[in-house]
This record gives C-alpha cells, structure tokens and sequence, in this order.
C-alpha cells in the first residue's frame, strides 16, 4: 500500500503540473489570440480534465494512508509514530492529520475535492472557471511537491519493522479531534478558492460583479467551516485541556482566527462592491490576504517558528512555504499593478454617518484585530531579532489590546444595520437608537445588581469592567437587531394579515441574506455573552479523602471513592464525586485521569455539567505524592454554555443566509370584464 | 432647531446615568482576587507546554510546582511585585513573563496596535471625508449645470409645455 500510495502521490502531481502548464497555456493564447496548432478552449478542457484526475490520484494517496492506519503498517514511519494496535478505529482517521506529512495530505486532497467540485461546475462560465482552476492547479502543485519531496508520508522505516506503534497523541484521543481538524483545514483550504476567482477575475478583467456572485456561496461555506473548526477546537481545548478554559491566545489558536477575521471582512466588504460598486481594490487585497494567512498559520504551527500547546506536528518545511508565499505574493502583486486600472470603484459616500461608512470602519476594526494578533504572534521573533531577547506574547497582552477592539467591533455590529444608506438623519438616529440605547442602560444596571462590578475593594477589576461593557452592548445590539425583525414583521404583518411569527418568517425569506446575517449577528451577541462570563470564573483546589467535601458557588462536592480502571490504550484512575446542591444530592461526576500505554503520556478527562447560568467543571489532578491523597479541582465558569448556543445561531443564520430568495410569485387573478377594462394581471409576492 | 434640543436632552440624559452609575461602582464591594493568583497569571509556566502558570495543570510538572513554591515564597518575604517578576525574570529570562514589559523595545509590543488602529482611523475618517466632499461637489456641478443642459431643460420645458409659451 505504501509503494500505491507515493505513486499515487507522484501521479497527482504529475496531473496537477500538466493542469498548470496546459491551463496556462490556454489562457494566455485565448487572452493574445495567437494562432496553435491546438484550439485552445481543448487544451483547457484537458486542462480541467486533469485537474478532475489529480482528484482522483489525491484520493487514492488519501484512502491508502487511512488502510495504512488500519491495517497496522508499521513498515510506514509515520503510522509507527502515529498509530498503534489498540487505537480505537474513530481515531485511526485522525491519525491522518495528527502528524505534518497526514495533514499536508489532508490539505492537498481537501484542495483536490474543491478543485473537483468546482471544475464540475464549468459551465457557469466557462473561462473564469478555467483561470480559478488553473491558479488551484498552482497551489496543488505546490502542497504535492511538499508531500513528495520534502514531508512524504508513506516514506518507510528504517532498520526492524516494530511490532506495534507509539499511539496517537494522548490530546487527539476525544471525539472531536476527529472533526475538528478536518473542520478547520476545510475552512482553510476552502479560502483558495476565492482567492483563485479573484486573482482569475483580475488577470482576466472580468466585467462586472459577477465574480463577486459567484464566489459569495464558497466563501461563505468555507467561512463557515472555519467557524465552525474554530468553536470545534474552542470545546475540545476547554473539555481535554483541563486548565478551565477554552481560548489561550496560543499561536495555533491565532492562526486559526486571523484568516477568519480577513475573511469575515471580506463578507462584508463584497456588499459595497456589489451594491455600490465601491472597494474593488479593497475586497481582492482582502481575499489575497485572507489566502495568504492561511499559509502563514501553516508556516507558524507547522514549521516550528513559535512555540505552542499544538506542537503535535512540527518540522522543517518552513522554506517551502516561504518561498511559496513570496511567490503567492508576487504575483498578487504584480498582476494587481498591471490591471488596477480595470479595479476603478465609484465612491459614493454622502455622510461619514451612513451604512457605506459602517461597512468602512467595521473592515477596519477587523483588519486591526487581525494586525494586533499577528503582531503578538510574531512579536517573539521580531524581540529576538531586534534586541536577542525572546519575549512571550500571552493571554494578558491579548486581553489588554483586542478585547476593547473587539468590544468595539461589537458596537458597530449593533450600529451599521441602523445606518441608512447614503446618509443618516437626526430624526432616524431617534427613532433606531431609542430602544437599543434604553436596553444598554437597562443592562448596565441589571448586571451591576447580579454582580458584575468592575470594583472590589476599592480595586479596579479590568474584567469586570469590560464584561459590563460586553453585557450592555450586547443589549444593545440584541435589541437593534430584535427591532429590526419586528420592523419589516410588522409591516408584512399588516399588508397580509400573518401573525407577527409567520410574518418574521416571511420577512427572512424574502431578504435570507440580510436577515440570515442579522441572525448571524444575534449569535455573534450570544457568544460574546458567553466570553464576557469568563471574567467571573472561580475555582477551589482541594485534597480530598473519602467523604471530605469542597463547596464551590451553590455546590458541595462529596467524595464517595476513587477507583482504577484499564483496557488495552490506557489505564485510567477516576474521583466518584457526589454533588450537593441546597441540601439535596443533585448528580455524581467522575473526573478521569488517563495513562495511555503506548506513548505513557497522561491525559485529564475533565467532568463538566453544564447550565445555562454556569458550567461546573471538575478535574482529577492526580494525587499527592507526599500524602497519597487525590486532588481535586473544580470551577465554576459562568454562562459557558452560552458560547455553545451562540455557535448553533451562527451555523442556522449562515444556513439561512445561503438560501436563495423567495421570488416574489406571479398570481392571476380573473375579475369580471366591464367594457372598459381588460383582464388585468396581478403581481405580488405570496400570500 | 428641534432636534439640537433634542440631541442635547439625549447627552444630558446619557451624562446623568453615567454620573449615577460611577457613584454605584464606586460603592460596590465583593469578592477580591489574591495577589498570588493576580501573580500567578502573569508567569508562565516553563515546562514548554506554553500555558500560564497558575493553569498549567500537567500531572506531576515539577516546573510549575517549583514556581508556585518561589512565587509563594516571594510574597511571603514580603517582597513587592517588581522584586518578585524581577527575581523570576532573572532566574528563567524574559520568557517567564506572559506578556512584555513597558521599558524598552518591549513598549512596542503594546504601542504599536493602538498607534495602527489610530492610524487606520483617522485614515478611514479622511477617505470618508474625501470621498463625501467629492460627491457633494459633483451635486453642485450638476446644480449649476451647462449651457447645453440649460438648453436642453428649455427645450423639454417648451415641448411639454411645462412653463413654456
């Protein structure tokens, strides 16, 4: 399966050079009109076609790395240092992406599938689909020679084959390793296909917005995926990691939400352009970038340039990528200076008071957001070149830059859907800000008597602080967004008599974009409520013998006994822990603590129940060495559960979003004839 | 006119909250959090496992507990904070601390995003401004109009007979 598997490598390669070069080729002979013994629409059709059998040769290379794990080839280097015997079969396939040579090829076959897809879709118009899938076949080219030459995963051991493996790492044994990498990749590899519209759209001075259509739904799908793997991660972090929370500003966490950030700008900034005809320039840099992140997350975590939690997959391919991602750019940049005359956008600005100057300063706190991460990211090594001094960038500098920037991000979500186009009246400031306005002070007040005070003891608590902050904005905007539903409901409501949630309905179909995006944004709200209750997490750390009790918030934790347990991965050791809550016993957690045989590496399994109101979250620390005795941790996080919530809102308001309008429906309707008057027709929308 | 008085009933009515709700924080008294866990988050832990040392929670990682040890220690010297993140910083090297200094090339770290966000501000409020000068001269050029355009409206005005002879 080996030898299968690295000719199937060396094909697709082979397929992807050939969709390049030929691709090209055609390109510039339809662009020149020179004269070839071949037409050149046929050897862009071949072009396409191998881009279809790189696919196929991708996957084959994909599916005999998997049979690799599964069939325990411990001939393979990389199963022996991934895999072993007794892994169980859900995590033999996140063994594919637990190493640097799996998870180029995950990369490289995901880029195959999309590639697939979108060279079925030809049709919708043919050229720039042909320039999009020559510029894929460019960056397939480049992640398959990395999986040739320089990370191969199918290169064999040296010396006596072993019996069996070292395991998976320890941290990738919880079920939603097995999505959330594969979540994420797609939401990363998905961003190269705008990316390739784009650059194709400009190399070929595509007229119009269509290109802006036609990307909207890849976008918007891939930045749901890397939603979608960013929150994957978040809850795997917070149940695995065992330290209470769920984001660490590590590096790897970073990489992840820095194209996210460029991307979600990008969302945003189409609409002018599609709209208005505003920012050309401005939304192709912002895709460029958007993809140029994405490789730049992989050089960060990938190459070892910084030190992370994640280091489960690093080497030396750093040179690859760098060398790539200069070429990437250079070609941005050259064919932008070369066609940025054809990117000229109408400026049609009246008020710096307006949606059109929302949309401005909503991509520019965005981009800000983005700039402050990888500043802290890349800080270290710019200190150690500078002054030969490594500094750490942690969760305090985070939390003391981007989260009033975030706050603010926050605000103009509220504020631009209130924005008129064009300019705003003081008559229409009243009318849309009254309510929200109202609900923010009703907020403040209801949040300083539930507790959130940014003062204690005469110390000013800056968490606290910016939770209040974080609570009375989010009242806010819920209530714009909440008035906006009601606004149009309302106005539908009293043209066709529906109820107000039949109305709401109708209204969202009408318009799935806006309203799909305003829900969007309501749990965007929810999920900021959800961060801002981190601020008040508290935490009791305890020895604890049989019996001995630990009270935390409203609960008492009994200790009832530990015991031992073992299977053929790990030996695991676990607290049983009765919990209290007013006096009576309200459920029993048992908090794991796992020994995984083959690598002896330890791994906590934490035990949380989860509430609207808060999250109990207990941890069997081991026990102390001095006295023998357990320890146990336990916290209490509020309003965690929020951020899970916030997520499901995110997914349906995208689902929402991609949904074509309803069309307004052409209804006949005969009314007797009177000399005068023909037979009209009616026109309207469903009612 | 109107709605001048109206904006400023607005400011005064915001002010006047923010006045009440300053006096109620100012009296608000809980729970406070002890200088060891203020300490404790902002050392890192040294294991290599990149977390902050009052979360590092790795079964039997003798770095933290070590660090924890000489953290304890330090405040129970009486030692101020500076002597403490000095003594650890002096010990482990600047990595020890989870974020950088103020002094020196450190100060960067921090100035350096809001010295962008500002930039990035102003510049967006000029190009807004720009952009919105330029429109509001084209609607005046359009106003004022050219003799073809006054022709033209002539012409329209005498043939549809809006206000022709």
């Amino acid at each position: 399966m080996a030898t299968f598997g690295s000719f199937a490598l060396l094909i697709a390669l082979a397929l992807a050079a050939y969709n390049l070069l030929a691709g090209g080729i055609a390109l510039r002979l339809l662009a020149t009109g020179q004269a070839a013994r071949i037409s050149p629409e046929r050897l862009a059709d071949t072009a396409r076609r191998a881009g279809i059998a790189g696919f196929i040769a991708v996957s084959a290379a994909a599916f005999a790395l998997i049979y690799s794990v599964f069939a325990n080839d411990f001939s393979l280097t990389y199963i022996v240092e991934h895999s072993n015997r007794a892994l169980d079969g859900k995590y033999k396939f996140a063994a594919m992406w637990s190493g640097q040579e799996g998870s180029l090829l995950l990369w490289a076959w995901l880029l195959g599938t999309y590639g697939f897809v979108l060279r079925l879709l030809h049709k919708g118009d043919v050229k720039l689909y042909a320039y999009a899938g020559t510029i894929l076949a460019a960056v397939q080219v480049f992640f398959l020679s990395v999986i040739n030459f320089a990370a191969p995963p199918f290169a064999l051991m040296k010396g006596a084959i072993p019996e069996d493996g070292n395991g998976l790492n320890p941290l990738l044994q919880y079920p939603e390793m097995v999505i959330h990498p594969p979540m994420l990749y797609l939401g990363y590899v998905g961003f190269s296909v705008p990316f390739a519209f784009a650059l194709g759209a400009l190399m070929m001075r595509y007229p119009g917005e269509k290109w802006i259509k036609i990307t909207r739904s890849w976008t918007m799908v891939t930045w749901l995926f890397l939603t979608c793997g960013i929150f994957l991660g978040m809850h795997w972090a917070y149940a695995v990691l065992g330290w209470g929370g769920y984001w660490g500003w590590d590096p790897v966490e970073n990489a992840s939400f820095m194209p996210w950030l460029t991307g979600t700008a990008f969302l945003h900034s189409v609409m002018m352009q599609e709209k208005k005809g505003m920012m050309k320039s401005w939304n192709v840099w912002l895709i460029f970038s958007t993809f140029l992140l994405t490789l730049l997350g992989t050089l960060l975590t990938r190459a070892g340039l910084v030190s992370s939690v994640h280091a489960f997959a690093q080497s030396s391919i750093g040179t690859w990528f760098v060398v790539f991602m200069g070429l990437v750019l250079a070609v941005c940049i050259f064919t932008y200076v070369l066609q940025r005359d054809h990117l000229k956008s109408d400026h049609h600005v009246e008020s710096l008071v307006s949606r059109e100057s929302s949309f401005l300063f909503n991509n520019l706190v965005l981009l800000t957001a983005c700039f402050v991460i990888l500043w802290g990211t890349l800080f270290p090594i710019l200190s150690e070149y500078v002054v030969g001094n490594k500094v750490t960038v942690g969760a305090p500098f985070y939390n003391a830059v981007a989260i009033p920037i975030g706050l603010f991000l926050l605000f103009l979500t509220g504020v631009g859907p209130l924005l008129p186009w064009r300019s705003t009246s003081m008559r229409a400031v009243k009318r849309n800000f009254v309510v929200p306005v109202i609900a923010l002070w009703a907020m403040v007040i209801v949040a300083y008597i539930a507790g959130a005070r940014p003062w204690h003891d005469g110390k000013f608590d800056t968490g606290a602080f910016y939770a209040l902050v974080g609570f009375a904005v989010s009242a806010a905007v819920f209530a714009a967004i909440i008035s906006e539903f009601l606004r149009g409901a309302g106005v539908i409501s009293r043209q066709t008599g529906k109820n107000l949630i039949a109305a709401t309905w109708l209204l969202t179909r009408r318009n799935t974009r806006r309203y799909g995006g305003y829900i969007i944004h309501l749990g965007v709200v929810i999920v900021v409520i959800g961060l801002c209750g981190a601020a008040f997490n508290t935490n009791q750390e305890q020895e604890l013998k049989l019996h001995d009790k630990l009270t935390i918030g409203p609960y008492t934790l009994e200790c009832m006994g530990f015991s031992e347990d073992s299977n053929a991965n790990y030996n695991s050791a676990y607290a049983l822990l009765d919990v209290w809550k007013g006096g009576k016993k309200a459920f029993q957690m048992t908090p794991e603590k796992r020994v995984y045989l083959a690598s002896g590496q330890p791994q906590t399994m934490v035990a949380i129940h989860s509430v609207p109101e808060w999250d109990l979250y207990v941890v069997f620390e081991g026990t102390n060495p001095d006295t023998g005795q357990p320890i146990i941790k336990a916290f209490l996080n509020p309003l965690v559960s929020w951020l899970w919530a916030g997520v499901v809102l995110i997914v349906f308001g995208t689902f929402v979003a991609l949904v074509p309008n309803l069309s307004p429906a052409t209804a006949s309707l005969r009314v007797p004839a009177t000399r005068e008057t023909p037979e009209p027709a009616l026109h309207g929308g469903r009612s | 006119m109107k709605s001048k008085r109206g904006l400023s009933f607005w400011i005064q009515t915001a002010q006047a909250l923010a006045l009440v709700l300053a006096v109620c924080f100012t009296l608000g008294a809980s729970d406070s959090g002890t200088r060891y866990t203020e300490l404790d988050h902002k050392l890192m832990c040294t294991c290599g496992c990149a977390e902050i040392l009052g979360e590092c929670n790795h079964v039997g990682c003798t770095f933290s507990t070590q660090e924890l040890g000489e953290l304890r220690d330090g405040i129970g010297a009486g030692n101020s904070d500076k002597v403490i993140l000095d003594s650890f910083v002096a010990k482990y090297g600047a990595v020890v601390l989870a974020a950088p200094t103020k002094q020196g090339f450190d100060l960067v770290a921090w100035i350096a995003p809001f010295a962008v966000f500002a930039a990035a501000l102003l510049g967006t409020i000029l190009l807004l401004r720009h952009w919105a000068a330029g429109r509001a001269q084209l609607a005046v050029q359009s106003e004022a109009g050219s003799p073809e355009m006054d022709a033209i409206r002539d012409r329209i005005r005498r043939e549809t007979g809006d206000g022709g002879n």
